[in-house]
């Protein structure tokens, strides 16, 4: 298998979420996805398990935490250093 | 596998604070009427049976169907009968009951332990029970107790309308598709949130939403009418009821919060939400409300968080909210805690009525 790389990481992430925020809303890779008007945490959980099936990841409890999940960058890094360990 | 009677009594019993049978699964030939329809036989309704449809209805128990039919020629008859509109989301088909049942279950959004499965034939329950153990299978020997098992504890306002509110559900849901975005939706929903404090007349709400709610609860404590009671008139507690309404109607009471209250520390004792509005984004703005409210008193907060296999849409609530973990609770819940250092606002698509 391939080795997933972080923009492929990223492009994944910013494809669902522009799908469940809707097509026609931009956003860049810093911007907090949080403050687009989806401050909703049945999102914020649909995105939780988005993660861990899409990239075989199990999210702890000490890893909900906003920073990791607020925007495309901190998501990609947070993906990584999960897979790493 | 299969639960008898007495069983079930006994578990109905055990469990009387947390067990809710919110759907009610019926099959048709044999136990909704008598006779088999595909055998062109002449089908009488079962005796009483048109009562304990329109009871289970007037109590908010929802009536649905798992049968193996002609879909066009059952509805048909059950127009004939005069009792279609009793049913939401009728499974008639040729499918698996188990299918049928994991569909309905999906469909209402509930748990599966709130679901009673009445049939006629051992096999279909056998089958039923096989694949969801927690289903309650019932013979339609036992209708005769049927209402007696499943009333609720109180019957509310909300619960009468229940059957419409899944109703009006179903067009948002279908203009939701229509619209594609979701920001867009809500916006278009024209969604009022109002929290008030709670009062007597709300009390018989608050213990049905801390019984009937799972998956948005971030405690499941349950208090009853009386403990409610004392709470309302403490100093030291404030209880609040939230309600919810777009331009379709009222989803009726649909939150509660309950906070303990000592000169510094606000505690969190219980916050839910009725899963039926899971998907507006409302589930952090009564948390949002409480949080400003006790910044203003000038406390820092504090929540319980007791996990459950189905409540960690809660605890991403609060962790999502900027609550971290303080520490451990005796019942082998989570203590987590806010500095509340600024004010959070509100989603700008929500209209607020806030308390005086």
């Amino acid at each position: 298998m391939e080795v997933t790389t972080q923009p492929d990481t990223k492009v994944i992430i910013k494809e669902f979420l522009q799908k469940r925020i809707g097509q026609d809303i931009s956003f860049t890779d810093e911007e907090d996805i949080f403050k687009l008007g989806l401050v909703n945490s049945l999102f914020a959980l649909e995105l939780v398990v988005f993660l861990e099936t899409t990239f075989k990841i199990s999210i702890e409890n000490e890893d909900l935490n906003l920073e990791n999940f607020s925007t495309v960058n901190n998501l990609g890094a947070f993906i990584l250093k999960k897979k790493d360990r | 596998m299969e639960h008898t009677f007495s069983q079930i009594e006994s578990d109905l019993k055990e469990k009387k604070q947390k067990k809710v049978i919110k759907c009610v699964v019926w099959d048709l030939d044999d136990t909704i009427w008598q006779g088999v329809l595909l055998e062109n036989d002449q089908l009488v309704l079962r005796e009483g049976i048109v009562d304990i449809l329109k009871t289970l209805d007037s109590w908010g128990i929802i009536n649905s169907i798992a049968s193996k039919n002609n879909y066009d020629d059952a509805i048909r008859m059950l127009e004939r009968f005069g009792i279609r509109e009793y049913f939401l989301y009728p499974q008639i088909h040729w499918d698996l009951k188990s299918n049928s049942i994991q569909k309905i279950k999906e469909k209402l959004n509930i748990g599966m332990d709130a679901i009673a499965f009445i049939d006629d034939q051992p096999f279909e329950r056998d089958e039923v029970a096989f694949v969801h153990e927690q289903v309650n299978c019932l013979d339609v020997g036992s209708i005769g107790q049927v209402l007696e098992w499943f009333k609720p504890r109180f019957i509310t306002e909300e619960s009468s309308l229940r059957r419409k509110m899944y109703l009006d559900d179903e067009v948002r849901h279908q203009e939701e598709q229509e619209i594609g975005n979701n920001r867009k939706f809500l916006e278009s929903l024209a969604l009022t949130f109002s929290i008030q404090a709670a009062t007597v007349n709300d009390l018989q709400r608050v213990e049905e939403l801390t019984l009937r709610t799972n998956q948005l609860n971030a405690t499941g404590y349950s208090y009853t009418y009386e403990e409610l009671e004392a709470l309302i008139q403490s100093p030291d507690h404030h209880l609040f009821v939230a309600e919810l309404i777009d331009k379709y109607g009222s989803y009726g009471k649909i939150g509660v919060a309950m906070v303990e209250c000592n000169p510094q520390t606000w505690t969190l004792k219980l916050l839910l939400m009725s899963c039926r509005v899971m998907s507006r984004g409302v589930g952090g703005v009564l948390l949002n409300y409480i949080m400003n409210l006790a910044r203003q008193k000038g406390c820092t907060l504090q929540a319980e968080f007791l996990p459950t296999d189905r409540n960690r849409l809660m605890y991403v609530t609060y962790k999502f909210a900027g609550f971290t973990e303080a520490g451990q609770l005796t019942n082998g819940g989570v203590l987590l805690s806010h500095s509340l250092a600024e004010e959070v606002p509100y989603a700008e698509y929500i209209n607020l009525s806030l308390p005086e």
